[in-house]
């Protein structure tokens, strides 16, 4: 089973790389316009020459086979989630269903305008509104924006929405709290909205230190940004008590929706405490993530973050006859729009299917098999063989996901956790998350989530079995991994160094 | 009711003992009892594949989309043609389902087509930096805005009136987290009051924000705003249809420091307002100071040419706080529509689509403004959308013309108090002559109908 190492090429890597610029010849063209059938004036009185461009832009000049040649080739050069296994941790790499992209396609739907009158979109408003409704039930608060566009910006939104009320109440803050395992994008996003970060300290069962906590919890704490489970995959038992000290102070509590998967209809952050919670749409509620987008990052939040939720929502209005749905601008103490339009209206309808289909009991199930395949990979990963090198440092069950340090790996075998990574790429799935969090020494975060098989997540563990044991024979195998993907070991220091950002034409 | 697991009761039973536990519940035991669950959550029972289908194009069937109208509604968002090919390539698999590249070896056809897309959107713009897309147009103008922040540090936006009034929104939203303050500055003609622009600019003014072409339809003016702003020390930011710069002139090379805007208009669907895509071009000096992802060429450790994601240290994963934005995923897919868009209608497509929209909107502009009741609302040139002010209750006669197939556009009231009875017409390339003449004799009959109901009711008094 052990893939090749020797240096005979692959198809692939003999190919030349081009990029669309460098294809197709002068004068060639896939577009044809409609005739123009009006009557034609001369141009210089539709629009004078100054503002007419000069030197016209150098876009390609390619054919339309050519066009859908070269990227059914580039195509080719990516992994994919439909082709094998994706235990990124913290991403929630679960199956995408077919029949979302059938639905959001529906002209009803793709060819709506956000502009339409909403008389003459009530399917979407009521779709909208149905969304919401669930998203407050499973998170436990009633009130949802579904407008941020992915989570990093419902994170901004959530953070802005603490400040609007704090101000409302005269209560000027300074401070967010965001515990050392949190996602990058929590401290970046207090710095963008005004805030100062004072990180909080892990205690030795992998939970917020709470002797930390209460010292840094002061009048002058805004918020404390927490995911529960947290990003090393363990549910901080703690949780209630982490609330009562913040809520004491007077800060906000925000939930982190990233790790949701773990949760849904299990235990919900409104009961925890959390005062505003985002959803990634793009990863608990199967939008598929595009390569970088998109996704989607609605907020739900309790009865005293309300009033200053982004507009617009959608309102339902009962009447005699049907319910009439209706989107509301005019909020008096909202923070306002965070973006253009409703929200990204496409993945509300993938995420609306996918409640849809699977319901209160379904989405529960999602959750408990998606523990449970974690912890059955993890157990997987502390056989013979396996855990002498990478050790598992929290000696408890995880949720839906776990770390693991290739600490020992690297100082016994020689190997890094970027080389167990790469190694992996030859057999054809894709590595974890690597070197995050940042507590744990050389880091691998794995979430497996519940659509994979017993038999993937068996044959997961008997790669990694096999990488370390061809690394105790030869550890430069993995060093120089891998060997059979359409390019090598890229240089990521050259590419920053001497930067090339686009195609010299 | 497909959940999509793959479970079996002999999976179920040989997984627990190997974890050793006897149920999924001992797993869940970290869970404290007074925040578990006690009800099953109050949704919906999961349904059949079939029966959700039929649902949701149930209420697809309640909306009226553009195949069920003859639209002219833009003011943002607009009804281009998208190829059939797009679809055919976004939808692989390949394309669809993988994360962010963070494994750029597998992970080379994304990459690539980042890069592709710098390339084009730099083409465009006039600008040699592209990031690899941010979520929409207006949060694009609220990242342009914290950027320039970063340069200069001083608190205020000079921001056209004409600059799409969401973005005018969500910069204010955003500017008000890091203590930054909006100033607009009123349109006189349709176009922006470049006096009182220079007035308003200032020792404090951090970045001044232009739309091409602006709200109204109309083309701005820009070299000398750019100036305006470079000679105050404030950054120069314009907002720009992409799809435009074919024929007008990239606001790159009119002395705009960073150009962003909406994406929809490159090879995106409507789809009620997203995704689309925002992009985000800037000048060499801004580089360090950019969101969001950037590809980059390298080379294999043997030597092959590839591609990486770079400059990461900008990004809230490698800076946390010293991030130069928070953006993490954003919207990769709807950018490489992008990308196939603009290589599908081409080097010589694009100018020909700007003077055919040129022509068209030109003729529509006309005819309408001939109908009694019409009255052009500034008489600056427009290339794919112009302004009008009715003499009737503008909602009214949008609703009227809709009964009769005919979606006229936006009502500017929506948005400009000060535009009473102004309409806001589209036109692309899929609104042929006739469906203009046809929105030319529908708009005409609702409005001589109000004037004979003014005229009637005027008689009675």
């Amino acid at each position: 089973m052990n893939p090749s190492t020797d240096f005979a090429q692959t198809a692939q890597q003999r190919e030349e790389v081009l990029t669309i610029f460098e294809r197709g010849a002068p004068g060639r063209r896939a577009s044809h316009l409609p005739a123009l059938d009006v009557p034609v004036q001369p141009l210089e009185d539709l629009l004078p020459t100054r503002f007419r461009r000069r030197t016209v832009p150098l876009l390609p000049e390619v054919s339309e086979p050519e066009i859908v040649r070269h990227y059914v080739r580039l195509s080719k050069r990516n992994f994919d989630l439909d082709s094998g296994f994706y235990p990124l941790g913290s991403c929630t790499m679960k199956y995408n269903p077919k029949l979302h992209e059938r639905v959001a396609a529906l002209p009803g739907h793709a060819r709506l305008h956000p502009f339409q009158r909403p008389e003459h979109a009530q399917g979407a408003l009521e779709l909208m509104w149905g969304l919401q409704s669930a998203l407050g039930e499973i998170a436990g608060l009633p009130h949802v924006s579904l407008q941020p566009s992915a989570g990093s910006h419902g994170e901004l939104a959530g953070v802005l929405l603490t400040r609007a009320y704090h101000e409302d109440r005269g209560d000027a803050r300074e401070i967010v709290l965001t515990p050392d395992t949190a996602h990058g994008t929590n401290p970046a996003t207090v710095t963008m909205a005004g805030y100062r970060v004072v990180g909080v300290g892990t205690n030795a069962d992998g939970g917020v230190d709470l002797d930390d906590l209460r010292e840094k919890a002061t009048d002058r704490v805004a918020c404390l940004m927490l995911t529960n489970p947290n990003t090393l995959g363990l549910f901080d038992p703690n949780i209630s008590e982490i609330a009562k000290i913040v809520h004491d102070v007077g800060a906000t509590l925000y939930y982190d929706g990233a790790n949701l998967n773990a949760i849904m209809g299990i235990s919900r952050p409104g009961d925890m405490g959390f005062d505003i919670v985002h959803f990634n749409l793009h990863k608990s509620f199967t939008q598929p993530h595009g390569g970088g987008g998109p996704g989607s990052g609605p907020i739900a939040v309790s009865d005293r973050i309300a009033p200053y939720l982004p507009v617009p929502i959608v309102t339902r209005t009962e009447t005699d006859a049907a319910p009439v749905f209706d989107l509301v601008e005019d909020l008096p103490k909202s923070i306002g729009r965070v973006r253009g339009f409703q929200g990204n209206y496409g993945v509300f309808v993938r995420a609306y299917a996918y409640i849809c289909s699977l319901g209160g009991e379904g989405l529960r199930h999602a959750s408990e098999i998606a523990v449970l395949n974690a912890n059955y990979l993890r157990a997987l990963l502390r056989e013979r063989g396996i855990g002498e090198y990478l050790s598992t440092p929290f000696d408890r069950h995880c949720m839906h996901e776990f770390v693991v340090s290739g600490g020992p790996m690297k100082r016994e075998l020689g190997i890094r956790t970027l080389d167990l990574a790469k190694r992996m790429l030859d057999f054809g799935v894709h590595p974890p998350t690597v070197y995050f969090p940042q507590l744990v020494e050389e880091c691998l975060l794995i979430e497996p989530t519940e659509t994979e098989t017993r038999e993937t997540l068996e044959a997961f563990a008997q790669i990694v079995a096999e990488i370390l044991a061809e690394a105790a024979v030869s550890p430069e195998t993995a060093r120089n991994a891998p060997y059979t993907t359409p390019v090598r070991r890229l240089d990521e220091a050259l590419a920053a160094r001497s930067p090339i950002l686009r195609q010299p034409l | 009711m497909s959940d999509y697991t793959s479970l079996t009761a002999d999976d179920l039973a040989q997984m627990l003992a190997t974890i050793g536990v006897d149920s999924i519940e001992e797993l869940l035991r970290a869970i404290p009892e007074d925040v578990r669950m006690r009800e099953p959550l109050n949704l919906p029972a999961g349904r059949p594949e079939q029966d959700v289908f039929a649902h949701l194009r149930a209420l697809a069937g309640r909306n009226t989309s553009a195949d069920d109208e003859i639209t002219f509604l833009g003011a943002g968002m607009y009804d281009h043609f998208l190829p059939a090919l797009i679809e055919s390539i976004i939808l692989r698999s390949e394309f669809l389902t993988p994360y962010t590249p963070y494994q750029p070896e597998i992970s080379q056809g994304g990459l690539q087509a980042m890069f592709e897309y710098q390339t084009a959107i730099s083409e465009l713009t006039g600008l040699p930096i592209s990031n690899a897309s941010l979520y929409e147009g207006p949060s694009a103008v609220a990242s342009a805005a914290y950027m320039s922040k970063l340069t200069n540090g001083r608190p205020e936006f000079v921001v056209s009136r004409g600059l799409h009034p969401h973005a005018r929104q969500t910069l204010a939203t955003v500017a008000h987290g890091w203590g930054g303050r909006v100033v607009e500055v009123d349109l006189c003609d349709g176009v922006t009051d470049a006096g009182d622009l220079a007035a308003l600019v200032g020792p404090d003014t951090c970045a001044v924000i232009m739309q091409q072409p602006n709200f109204l339809g109309a083309v701005e003016d820009l070299a000398p705003i750019a100036a305006v702003a470079r000679a105050a020390g404030a950054v120069p930011i314009c907002s720009a249809d992409p799809l435009t710069l074919g024929i007008l002139e990239a606001p790159g090379n009119l002395g705009f420091e960073i150009v962003v805007g909406e994406g929809q208009t490159l090879g995106n669907r409507l789809d009620f307002g997203g995704p689309s895509f925002g992009f985000l071009a800037a000048s060499t000096d801004h580089t360090r100071r950019m969101p969001g992802r950037i590809a980059g060429e390298t080379r294999d450790a043997d030597g092959r040419r590839g591609f990486v994601l770079t400059l990461q240290t900008r990004e809230q994963h490698i800076r946390r706080e010293k991030a130069t934005s928070n953006i993490c995923t954003a919207q990769a897919l709807n950018a490489l529509a992008g990308v196939i868009y603009l290589s599908w209608l081409g080097r010589v497509g694009l100018p020909e689509l700007g003077e055919l929209l040129l022509q068209r909107t030109a003729y529509a502009r006309t005819q309408l403004a001939g109908l009694p009741g019409v009255a052009p609302l500034h008489s600056q040139p427009v290339i794919r959308e112009f302004a009008v002010r009715l003499d009737a209750p503008v909602d009214a006669v949008i609703a009227a013309c809709q009964e009769r197939g005919v979606n006229p556009g936006f009502a500017l009231e929506r948005a400009y108090p000060e535009y009473v009875g102004g309409l806001l017409v589209a036109i692309t390339e899929q609104r042929s002559r006739a469906d203009i003449d046809q929105l030319v004799g529908v708009l005409g009959e609702v409005l001589a109908e109000y004037a004979a109901r003014a005229t009637g009711a005027g008689v009675g008094r």
